[in-house]
């Protein structure tokens, strides 16, 4: 038996209620496992989409299935629980007046109570290294510490996708590395969304282009990077001196990495 | 417990009083103000015996006086009233020291200066004991409406957020070369408020998108934690019930 994709969209197409279209026909197909890196410039539909995995935007035209779910209405709560959405502003996620309890939030709202949610609330911080924060107050945190209690607050939900918006914007190097390691050794299909591209390259084997609402280019990253034209058509720049390949080749021999998968 | 959350208010300790559930607390400190404020006012004794009581409560929570008289200076801007009442007070008037002074005013004046320190005091002991989480936990336990914990809440959490919004959009327009001290200027601080209003708006959106991605649906779930035993109850209700007979009997005694 094969597991169902973590993500399946077909043809999604999304127009705003001002008539500004956004998505033309988007297809994605996400396997159980895989980290996928969507690029693209600003403005091109990026964010759109990802408000369409949980359901929060709804297709004009076309499906969405999450491990193998419809995301319609009557699936909200199954649905919103097998995609947790990693926001870029930590402090947009973090409301609750201290750690514990808005990690506690969405598995709360998932109808766990006593124990199992305390569990849950230790297991997720615990794997985003901030075990011993639960009782701080999410602004007596640094920047780095809220992002990674933002992950912790969709982990505790035990989904089936993360999604993370930016998830390095505005993060110092160690924060950045910090943050790396950790997203690496979670078991969870990942979703990045990011203007990162070598963050990009080192954490996710594909990628995925989205420009104008289309998806323009889905291949393994050094590929997709590595090539100049199709990057400079969708306004995508590598930082100064950035040679993907030469930094793909490196980052193999320094740490035994996954392939990527086709 | 949340020392993360300690407000100005807040003083850190481990006394009995501290440990109290903040749902006990709470009521105790609303039913001693009342008693208080049921005083009569030509009672002093009464007053007296409140002070030392509020007193054996600050002893035993290890909240100084010093601490306590510091904090109590909120309420001076109330009581600016008091001092005039005698002067202009009607009715039947003392000499002293120079002034003509009205009985009635300065009974008035007693009456709110008294009251007043009395009721922020028992007020304030309940904020030095109390974090602030513990205290909308406390509130939430006493069935305040959700809707008002919810606001609560998140002013708590957004007070924060916000006020540093407002502090680095004061250093970005004081490098710009304005100088709030200047009138004419005060038109670049009032465009600021309105934009820090459109952003905290906008703020709202993003927060309630969070929230409804985690599964919100317009219900917080339950506070977790034990609620208060029957022993807090009786240990806490203890003061308002001390307050309450010296309220009877000043009004049996008048």
């Amino acid at each position: 038996m094969t597991r169902p994709a973590s993500l399946d969209m077909r043809s999604v197409a999304y127009a705003y209620p001002d008539g500004h279209q956004a998505l033309f026909g988007v297809n994605l197909r996400i396997a159980h496992g895989e980290r996928v890196a969507l690029l693209g410039p600003n403005g091109a539909g990026k964010t759109t989409l990802v408000l369409h995995l949980n359901g929060i935007l709804t297709a004009g035209a076309g499906s969405v299935e999450v491990g193998g779910l419809p995301v319609a209405k009557e699936h909200f709560a199954e649905v919103r629980r097998r995609v947790g959405i990693v926001f870029q502003d930590p402090d947009d996620q973090l409301f609750m007046p201290t750690v514990a309890e808005d990690v506690a939030f969405g598995p709360a709202n998932l109808g766990l109570r006593g124990a199992e949610l305390a569990n849950r609330v230790d297991e997720a911080l615990a794997a985003v290294g901030m075990g011993e924060f639960g009782d701080r107050a999410p602004h007596h945190l640094s920047f780095g510490q809220r992002r990674r209690v933002a992950v912790a607050t969709v982990l505790a939900m035990r989904p089936e996708i993360l999604v993370l918006d930016e998830p390095s914007s505005n993060l110092d190097p160690a924060s950045r590395r910090e943050l790396s390691e950790i997203l690496r050794g979670l078991d969870v299909t990942l979703l990045m969304v990011t203007h990162d591209l070598p963050y990009a390259l080192e954490l996710c084997p594909r990628s995925v282009i989205i420009d104008r609402g289309v998806i323009v280019a889905d291949g393994q990253t050094p590929e997709v990077l590595g090539d100049p034209e199709l990057m400079a058509r969708h306004r995508l720049e590598l930082p100064y001196g950035f040679d993907p390949t030469l930094s793909f080749t490196r980052s193999f021999a320094r740490r035994p990495l996954s392939p990527p998968a086709g | 417990m949340s020392a993360g959350h300690a407000h100005p208010l807040y003083l850190d300790g481990d006394s009995p009083v501290h440990r109290l559930p903040p749902e006990v607390k709470i009521v105790a400190a609303f039913a001693v103000t009342v008693a208080i404020v049921a005083t009569p006012r030509e009672a002093f004794w009464a007053f007296g015996a409140y002070a030392v009581l509020l007193a054996g409560v600050a002893a035993v929570a290890g909240v100084g006086a010093g601490w306590l008289a510091k904090r109590a200076l909120i309420e001076l801007p109330f009581v600016v009233l008091a001092v005039v009442l005698p002067l202009v007070g009607g009715g039947e008037r003392v000499e002293w020291a120079g002034l003509s002074l009205s009985v009635d005013g300065l009974y008035g004046a007693w009456n709110i200066v008294a009251k007043g320190t009395l009721g922020v005091i028992a007020s304030l002991l309940l904020a030095a004991t109390t974090p602030m989480r513990d205290l909308l936990l406390g509130l939430e336990r006493l069935r305040t409406p959700q809707v008002v914990i919810q606001i609560a809440t998140f002013m708590l959490r957004y007070l924060v957020v916000i006020g540093d919004q407002a502090r680095r959009m004061r250093i970005a327009r004081l490098s710009r070369g304005h100088d709030p001290g200047f009138l004419w200027q005060a038109h670049a601080f009032a465009a600021s408020v309105g934009s820090l209003f459109i952003r905290s708006y906008e703020r709202g959106e993003r927060v309630y998108l969070a929230m409804v991605s985690r599964g919100y649906t317009g219900r917080m779930p339950a506070p977790g934690g034990a609620a208060a035993s029957p022993g807090h109850w009786a240990v806490a209700l203890c003061v308002p019930l001390a307050a309450s007979i010296v309220t009877v009997m000043a009004w049996l005694l008048r």
